[in-house]
């Protein structure tokens, strides 16, 4: 199935989406690296402002290259980022923050369960098209915590029909990284091991 | 893409080729690549794999049309210098580079990527001690030929290294080629090109295996051809969300080692395969 969503997501919606389905998202993402989460982990346990609402909110893991042309931040690339590195810093964010979509590359390993319980969904963009992605993001409508640099800062987007994504793990506890994982080194034991 | 100078070797125009390969590099992919990633895309069965090919196809094209860089993570910049072996310089090439890559970094631009390994601190301008990495080599002649090689972090931090017992028989060193890119799954960005090193030593096998991307992927032997087909038997696809592409190349580079002992290096590349080369004929 092909689905086409403005942001924020109905609930409704999230429980239809299965792994392989292919999204385009229309509304505002933040995009959030390895800094970003640490401090949205510790902001939250000390009970600090965080500037941000990820409420039912969308999560990006992207390091964007960005320009300030005539004193307006343009987005130059903004491709995703390996996720599974961001997957101790995951659970907590997903329990405090209700965000709906994560949004990254390569999948998060044995995360299937936390998407389950807190009704969240995986989306993978293709690694690598920066361009593309660029071209799709309409607006920087603000950037924050810009002390941690370009790649690591909080940046809010604007999107419109930002895909392909392609469902990566469902809010039913399935996860296309894991099956496509588990068939492969079957067969690698299988087939290649076993000359 | 190749580009050949006739200018004059000088801090100037080496700063000048810099930032010109730099570019390149950056917002066009090589022809062998285009074409592996093409044909994969026709050939694809997976219907999630085609439109991450799609994907990647537009990307490339969109890419060199406006200029922009075709993924925000410009990479770690790794430099290949040949110097013709009757050439003089009365200048700081490594400076010239270095000048280069910060004007590149400014003006393309490029994200600046290169962090001090414990506190974390970025330079700012992708320089720092070390970085970036330059490698010099001779050659018979009196030109000189730069060649940039930007490494994104995702595909390089998928890549690994084993010592082998010099026993160990030639399908050994195929499966641990074969299980590498099998554990990377999806996060390399897969369809990938799959850098060898065999033999050197520890540090030699490494470079060995990186400078093997550089090579023409239409220059596989029976050799490569056949792990790239155990390779792709995996299943794991463009992305890691299942297909048949999950590598366009295998390229391995060997080197004669110590007779006790055997390296194997493994660097994994994700579909951008960047390069770019300057010819100064002298």
């Amino acid at each position: 199935m092909e689905y086409h969503i403005n942001l924020p997501v109905k609930q409704k919606l999230i429980n239809k989406l299965a792994i392989g389905d292919i999204v385009y998202l229309t509304g505002t993402v933040y995009t959030a690296r390895d800094k970003a989460h640490l401090r949205i982990i510790e902001y939250s346990k000390n009970k600090m402002h965080i500037p941000f609402d990820l409420n039912s909110g969308v999560i990006y893991h992207c390091g964007p290259l960005i320009r300030k042309e005539d004193g307006i931040w343009k987005v130059v690339s903004a491709g995703p980022t390996t996720s599974n590195r961001l997957l101790d810093l995951t659970p907590y964010i997903l329990e405090k923050f209700n965000v709906k979509f994560l949004i990254g590359k390569g999948g998060m390993v044995g995360l299937a369960d936390e998407f389950k319980r807190h009704s969240s969904v995986y989306l993978a963009y293709t690694g690598g098209c920066a361009a593309l992605a660029s071209q799709l993001t309409k607006k920087i409508s603000a950037v924050y915590w810009e002390d941690f640099g370009m790649a690591e800062a909080v940046w809010e987007l604007y999107i419109e029909d930002f895909g392909p994504l392609i469902v990566g793990i469902d809010s039913h506890g399935n996860d296309i990284f894991k099956n496509v994982k588990e068939s492969a080194t079957k067969s690698f034991k299988n087939v290649i091991l076993n000359r | 893409m190749e580009f050949i100078c006739d200018k004059e070797i000088t801090y100037d125009t080496v700063v000048k080729a810099t930032y010109t390969i730099l570019k390149d590099s950056q917002t066009n992919l090589p022809e062998d690549i285009i074409d592996a990633l093409k044909t994969a895309k026709k050939d694809e069965m997976s219907d999630l794999g085609k439109a991450h090919l799609n994907a990647i196809i537009d990307n490339i094209e969109l890419s060199s049309q406006k200029g922009i860089p075709m993924c925000q993570d410009t990479g770690i910049l790794v430099f290949y210098v040949d110097i013709g072996k009757s050439l003089t310089l009365n200048f700081d090439i490594s400076d010239a580079i270095k000048r280069g890559v910060d004007k590149a970094t400014k003006q393309i631009p490029l994200r600046p990527n290169s962090v001090h390994p414990i506190t974390r601190i970025n330079s700012g301008n992708n320089l720092g001690e070390g970085i970036p990495d330059i490698n010099f080599d001779v050659f018979d002649g009196s030109g000189l030929k730069l060649t940039v090689a930007p490494k994104g972090a995702g595909s390089e931090n998928m890549s690994a290294l084993r010592m082998f017992n010099p026993n160990t028989p030639i399908s050994t060193i195929d499966d641990f080629i074969v299980e590498t890119v099998l554990n990377a799954g999806g996060m390399p960005c897969p369809p990938v090109i799959v850098g060898v090193g065999i033999g050197g030593s520890f540090d030699k096998s490494a470079r060995l295996s990186k400078k093997a991307l550089l090579r023409d992927i239409n220059s596989m032997n029976t050799h490569e051809l056949s792990v790239l087909k155990k390779i792709n038997s995996l299943g794991i696809g463009p992305m890691g969300t299942g297909g048949k592409y999950t590598a366009i190349g295998v390229l391995i580079n060997k080197a004669f080692c110590h007779t006790a002992s055997l390296p194997v290096a493994i660097n994994i590349q994700c579909w951008a395969n960047r390069h770019s080369s300057i010819l100064f004929e002298a």
